[in-house]
């Protein structure tokens, strides 16, 4: 027997062996490491909770949140409009524990790749194997010299990550006179949440239709239309709020004379009782500012099929800081699904195994017009090899065909999934 | 030696086709998280949205099919179900069939 066929014995069995380790044993068996994963929102918490679970504790699991709770911004427009209580849309991250996920509540200050190391604000030093960033977006208020000073982003809300200012805005709207404008301005897309501003001209309508009747919702486009749910809000907008809400495209916000509430465009000044300025967005500065390759200086690029940058071996991003694939929405549901492919690819990674080569990713994103109707819009998104992203699939997905109560009671029953998905 | 190797082609056309419906045998745990958005982690529902832990993979295609065709109305379903393909579907099935429901039925 020559040496070349005793060779190719071997490499059969070889193959035979992997093909058995991979193919018909459980991938992932016997994942080991440290992850450490930074931001506790819908990406974060997501990983965290299905890297612990999918590697049955095998790989010993760090949450690193600033926040001491999860507050969504889905539903917060409900809250603004008077709706819903900010305890309704916060929950604790004491789930998390039963999955044995130690959670810090600290700052990450910077990223050392090479060390493979975080630095905390309070905290010291923590080390990882692998790094899960879902830092959310951060705004790029050098845009807008007026919003410069901290008294000026206390005066002038966006209301754009729930929390204190989702409560704040609910005040503002509260002290303003019946008869009073309500402006809000919308930036460029891509930005968090592509339907949110219109659902909160809808939600802020609502309110003071019952409250202030005689006040005005004035929306500032700085797109060319709609971004999202175009058909469905205009017709919500004329049957629900007609002569209340006044929409104006490619109206973009050039500064903001803060003392006057004024928004200022290309060509007018907009003075207004209650100013909501949605700023222009990119991704959360851990990820913006730690050497991670961005797209168009904004949003980072990764590996779709293990959610890495393309870039920095051993660091996954997800949700809203990453560079979008077509069609693909900056939204909560999205990036929970970001992070289960994030933690199914590090769970075979950190045990030896390649990645799934077919994952897929799906959205649903709901929309309040009033307190009970809603409606929705829906996309399916398969790994495509050929373009080396997820793709949308065409004939599936789509849009409500009018606002319902039964969507209502979805969009309620969604949120309340979603978060146990996350958080229990 | 003539034998031996047959043997061993055998062997490895044998795992060959036994693994060759799933590369990664974690692809149907993968495509089921999809759907723990709405329906609950492993199919388990948090309420409001029916889960799916336990449900039989006869019972669920079909569902899936008639959400398909239209024969059962949906507000979303009929949409989403058209996103994913038969194989797919056949192993989401596959994975919810073999889940435990947690605390009966919501």
């Amino acid at each position: 027997m020559s040496a070349a066929r005793r060779g190719f014995i071997k490499g059969t069995l070889g193959l035979s062996a992997m093909a058995a380790l991979y193919g018909c044993a459980g991938a992932g068996k016997g994942a080991k490491g440290h992850v450490v994963v930074v931001g506790g929102g819908y990406g974060g918490a997501t990983a965290a909770k299905y890297i612990s679970m999918w590697s049955e504790g095998g790989i010993r699991v760090t949450l690193v949140e600033r926040n001491a709770a999860f507050v969504s911004c889905p539903i917060s427009n409900l809250v603004i409009a008077g709706e819903k209580q900010l305890s309704d849309i916060t929950i604790g991250y004491e789930g998390l524990a039963k999955y044995g996920i130690t959670v810090v509540q600290d700052e990450v200050t910077a990223v050392d790749a090479e060390k493979r190391m975080i630095r905390l604000a309070r905290g010291g030093d923590l080390a990882y194997d692998r790094l899960v960033l879902s830092p959310g977006v951060d705004f790029m208020y050098e845009s807008l010299p007026g919003m410069a000073s901290a008294a000026a982003k206390e005066s002038i809300l966006h209301a754009w990550k729930a929390g204190p200012q989702t409560v704040a805005l609910r005040k503002q709207l509260e002290a303003m006179p019946d008869g009073g404008v309500f402006a809000m301005t919308i930036p460029k897309a891509p930005y968090r949440c592509p339907p949110g501003p219109y659902e909160r001209a809808c939600m802020v309508a609502h309110y003071l239709k019952q409250a202030k009747p005689k006040s005005k919702v004035l929306v500032l486009d700085a797109n060319e239309d709609i971004v999202s749910k175009k058909g469905l809000f205009t017709k919500a907008w004329a049957d629900n709020y007609k002569g209340m809400i006044e929409y104006r495209p490619q109206s973009e916000l050039r500064d903001v004379d803060v003392g006057n509430r004024t928004a200022i465009l290309e060509f007018e000044q907009v003075k207004a009782s209650v100013l909501n300025v949605v700023p222009p967005q990119r991704a959360g500065d851990i990820a913006a500012k730690s050497g991670l390759k961005l797209i168009n200086n904004r949003w980072v690029d990764v590996n779709w099929l293990t959610m890495e940058s393309t870039s920095t071996p051993n660091i996954h991003v997800l949700g809203d800081a990453i560079f979008p694939a077509p069609t693909m929405p900056k939204s909560g549901h999205m990036a929970n699904q970001h992070a289960k492919v994030a933690a199914a690819a590090i769970i075979n990674l950190m045990s030896g195994q390649p990645p799934s080569d077919a994952p897929l990713v799906m959205n649903t994103c709901y929309s309040f017009v009033d307190a009970t109707n809603v409606v929705h819009v829906a996309s399916v998104h398969p790994y495509d090899a050929a373009t080396k992203q997820p793709q949308p699939v065409k004939g599936a997905g789509g849009l409500s065909a009018a606002p319902t109560e039964m969507e209502g009671k979805y969009a309620l029953a969604w949120a309340r999934n979603i978060w146990a998905d996350m958080l229990t | 030696m003539k034998k031996k190797l047959a043997g061993t082609a055998l062997l490895w056309l044998g795992l060959s086709m036994a693994c060759a419906q799933a590369a990664d045998p974690n692809l149907g745990r993968n495509l089921a998280a999809t759907c723990a958005n709405c329906h609950g982690t492993d199919g388990n529902s948090a309420g409001g949205i029916p889960g799916l832990a336990g449900m039989s993979k006869a019972k669920m295609l079909g569902l899936i099919n008639e959400f398909r065709s239209g024969a059962k109305p949906a507000t979303i379903m009929h949409q989403l179900s058209k996103g994913y393909t038969d194989s797919q579907l056949d192993l989401i099935a596959d994975y919810f069939a073999s889940r435990t429901p947690v605390g009966g039925a919501k």
